[in-house]
C-alpha cells in the first residue's frame, strides 16, 4: 500500500510528464491523460498485484489494458515511473524510431503494453479474452481495463459487455473514464450515453461509481470495493467520474484539450501549477 | 503426366473440423471460438470433447476476434471459426489492430469462402478476403484445396507462432492430397511436370487445374500444375523455376483477380522474369445464388476456363 502523499507526488510528476511530452511534439492528447492520472497512478502503485519486470503472458499477476489508447501520454508516464522502461525514454514520445508511438502498441516491444489500442472499442473484448485464459490457467489474478465514455458509442463494447455478463467473467474490472466529453464536444451533444449504470446493469454487470475520480482516496476506496465484488459471478464496471484536463486550470471544464498540445506559455503556466516532485525526465 | 485419384468427395471444412478435433487431444493450449456456426464449421467434436476450451461467442464476430487476441496473453492458441465473410471483411479493423499489429497468435479459420458457398448468394460469398488478409503485415494466408490438405494445414498452423488466415469452403469436392502429406507453410506443392505452361492454382481450383491439365495433355499441351496453398508467404522460387521453364503462367483462384493469388504471382514475375499471365478468377464482380457447379461455370472458375486461359497465354508467348 502506498500513502496518499507519495501517490499525490507521483500524480504531479506524471502531469508534468504528460504536458512536456505533448508540448515537445506539438501533438497528443493531454485532456484525457490528465483526467486519468490519479486513477492510473493509484491502479499501478497501490491496487494491482504486479510481478517484477515485464512478461507478455502476464501470468500470476494482474493485467491492465488501455482501450482508449489516445491517452498514451499518461500510461507511458505511469509505466516509466513504475520502472517498466527508463523515464528518459519519455523524451522520444511520437518521434521517429520510438517505442512510444502515438498510440500504444506491442509492435516496437515497449514493456508494459500487451495490445495495440487506438481504434476504439476493442479493449474490452481483449480484456475478456485474457480473463478467460486466466480462468483456464487457474490464475486467480484480475484483469483491468480502461475505456473512454465516448468509446462506449462503439458497438463492439456492447458485444463484449453482453458476453462478459452472459459467461460470468467475474475476474474482470472495466473502468469507464466518465468525463462526459469527446472530441466534438459533450457526449450529450454528440451522442447521448443515457444512463450507463442502467445500461451495464441491464447487461448483467455489477456497477459502482467513483464520484470523485480525481481523488486518490476515493479511487482507493472505489477500487477496493470493486475488487471485493469480483469472483461473484458478474463482471464489475466502475464509473469513474473524472475531470478532463485535471490539475491544469485552463484545461479543465472544456473538451478543447482532448487532442491539443499547449504552446510555450501555456506549458509554463501548466507546469507552474504542478511543481516538480520526483524529477523531470 | 502424373495422374491423381479422387478418393471420394469431402468438404474442406470437415478437414478443418477433424484437424481441430485432433489438436484438441494433442495440444492443451488450443482453444476454439465460434460465432454461432459450430455445426457449419464442423467444430462439434472439439466442443463435445473439450467444453472448457470451447467458447460460444454468439453472433458477435468483432468480439470474437478481440477475445481471441486477449486469450493469447497467457499462452492459449485460439482458433476462431465462422464464415469467411464474417472472418475478414466484417472484422477487418479488429484483426488489423488487435491481432496483426499486436502480433497475436490467433488462427482465423474461415469456411464457406468464395462463390461455391452457393445458394446463400453474394452477401455471404466473399471474393475479396485473400486480398484483405494478405495486405496485413505479418499475416500468413493459406487457402487449402481438399479435405486432407485442410486437415494437415489445421495441424500445421498450431505449430506456427503468429497470426494465420486459413481459408476453406463449404461444398464436397475431390479429395486427392495424400493423407500423409506433411503441410509445409509457404512451400508450394508441384503436382505435375510440364513444359508448355505453368498453372498456379489455389483452393478449389487446384482440382480443376488437374482436370484441365488432362484435357490439355490430350491436345498436346504439357502443363505443370502447382498447388499454392500458402499465398503469403508466397513460394516465389517454385513459381520462378517453373515459369522459367514454361515461359507463361495461368493463375486460378476462387477470388477476385484484384487482390488475389494472381496479383501476387504477377508481382513476383514482374520483379524477376516477366512472362505472359492469364487470370482465372472472378472479374471484379459480386456473386449470386446458384449451385456451386453452376456458379463455377458462369463465373469462369472451372477446368474449361483454365483450358481456355492456357491456350490464350501460350499464344501470347
Amino acid at each position: 500500500m502506498s500513502d496518499n502523499k507519495s501517490l499525490e507526488n507521483l500524480v504531479t510528476q506524471v502531469r508534468r510528464d504528460i504536458l512536456r511530452m505533448v508540448h515537445k511534439v506539438n501533438s497528443g492528447h493531454p485532456g484525457g491523460s490528465l483526467g486519468c492520472a490519479e486513477f492510473l497512478v493509484t491502479l499501478y502503485n497501490d491496487i494491482m498485484k504486479l510481478n517484477d519486470g515485464f512478461a507478455m503472458d502476464g501470468k500470476e499477476e494482474d493485467v491492465f489494458f488501455l482501450s482508449n489508447g489516445h491517452i498514451s501520454p499518461v500510461i507511458y508516464s505511469v509505466l516509466a515511473r513504475r520502472g517498466y522502461f527508463p523515464v528518459e525514454e519519455l523524451n522520444t514520445f511520437r518521434l521517429l524510431d520510438s517505442r512510444l508511438q502515438g498510440h500504444p502498441t506491442t509492435h516496437e516491444g515497449l514493456p508494459g503494453i500487451r495490445i495495440a489500442s487506438g481504434s476504439l472499442g476493442q479493449g474490452m473484448s481483449v480484456a475478456i479474452g485474457t480473463a478467460l485464459t486466466k480462468k483456464l490457467n487457474g490464475d486467480n489474478h484480475l484483469v483491468y481495463s480502461l475505456h473512454g465514455d465516448g468509446e462506449l458509442q462503439e458497438g463492439q463494447i456492447w458485444e463484449a459487455a453482453m458476453y462478459a455478463a452472459g459467461n460470468k467473467v467475474d475476474n474482470y474490472i472495466a473502468t469507464i473514464d466518465y468525463n462526459k466529453k469527446q472530441i466534438d464536444g459533450a457526449t450529450d451533444d454528440v451522442l447521448p450515453l443515457g444512463s450507463l449504470t442502467a445500461k451495464f446493469e441491464a447487461f448483467g454487470w455489477d456497477v459502482l461509481a467513483i464520484e470523485n475520480g480525481n481523488d486518490i482516496q476515493a479511487i482507493k476506496d472505489g477500487l477496493a470495493e470493486a475488487k471485493s465484488r469480483t469472483g461473484k459471478g458478474k463482471p464489475v464496471c466502475v464509473l469513474l467520474h473524472t475531470e478532463m484536463g485535471n490539475g491544469v486550470d485552463f484545461m479543465m471544464h472544456t473538451h478543447a484539450w482532448h487532442g491539443k498540445a499547449p504552446n510555450d506559455e501555456q506549458l509554463e503556466s501548466a507546469l507552474a501549477q504542478n511543481p516538480e516532485t520526483l524529477g523531470d525526465y | 503426366m502424373k495422374k491423381y485419384t479422387n478418393t471420394g468427395n469431402k468438404d474442406t471444412r470437415s478437414g478443418f473440423g477433424d484437424g481441430l478435433t485432433e489438436l484438441g487431444k494433442t495440444n492443451e493450449n488450443v482453444v476454439a471460438l465460434c460465432a454461432d456456426l459450430t455445426g457449419s464449421l464442423k467444430m462439434n467434436a472439439f466442443k463435445d470433447n473439450h467444453p472448457e476450451r470451447f467458447f460460444q461467442i454468439g453472433i458477435a464476430e468483432a468480439n470474437m476476434i478481440g477475445i481471441a487476441a486477449g486469450m493469447t496473453i497467457g499462452g492459449k492458441i485460439p482458433f476462431t471459426g465462422t464464415f469467411a465473410n464474417f472472418s475478414t471483411g466484417r472484422v477487418y479493423d479488429q484483426i488489423r489492430q488487435s491481432v496483426a499489429y499486436s502480433d497475436k497468435n490467433v488462427k482465423i479459420c474461415a469456411s464457406h469462402a468464395g462463390i461455391t458457398l452457393g445458394e446463400d448468394g453474394a452477401t455471404h460469398q466473399i471474393l475479396e478476403d485473400i486480398g484483405l488478409m494478405k495486405m496485413l503485415p505479418g499475416m500468413t494466408v493459406i487457402n487449402t484445396c481438399d479435405y486432407n490438405q485442410t486437415k494437415a494445414a489445421t495441424l500445421a498452423i498450431a505449430e506456427h507462432h503468429g497470426p494465420v488466415y486459413l481459408r476453406f469452403g463449404r461444398p464436397k469436392v475431390a479429395n486427392f492430397t495424400p493423407e500423409d502429406q506433411k503441410f509445409e507453410i509457404g512451400k508450394a506443392v508441384q503436382l505435375t511436370e510440364g513444359t508448355d505452361v505453368t498453372i498456379v492454382a489455389t483452393g478449389h481450383l487446384v482440382w480443376e487445374a488437374l482436370q484441365a491439365a488432362e484435357t490439355l495433355e490430350a491436345a498436346g499441351i504439357s502443363a505443370e500444375v502447382i498447388n499454392i496453398h500458402t499465398i503469403k508467404p508466397l513460394d516465389e522460387e517454385a513459381i520462378l523455376t517453373s515459369v522459367g521453364k514454361t515461359g507463361c503462367v495461368v493463375t486460378a483462384e476462387e477470388h477476385n483477380f484484384l487482390g488475389g493469388l494472381g496479383e501476387s504471382v504477377a508481382r513476383t514475375l514482374a520483379l524477376n522474369t516477366p512472362a505472359p499471365q492469364e487470370f482465372v478468377a472472378t472479374q471484379d464482380t459480386f456473386g449470386e445464388s446458384g449451385t456451386p457447379a453452376q456458379l463455377m461455370e458462369k463465373y469462369g472458375l472451372n477446368a474449361a476456363s483454365i483450358v481456355k486461359a492456357t491456350k490464350k497465354v501460350i499464344s501470347r508467348k
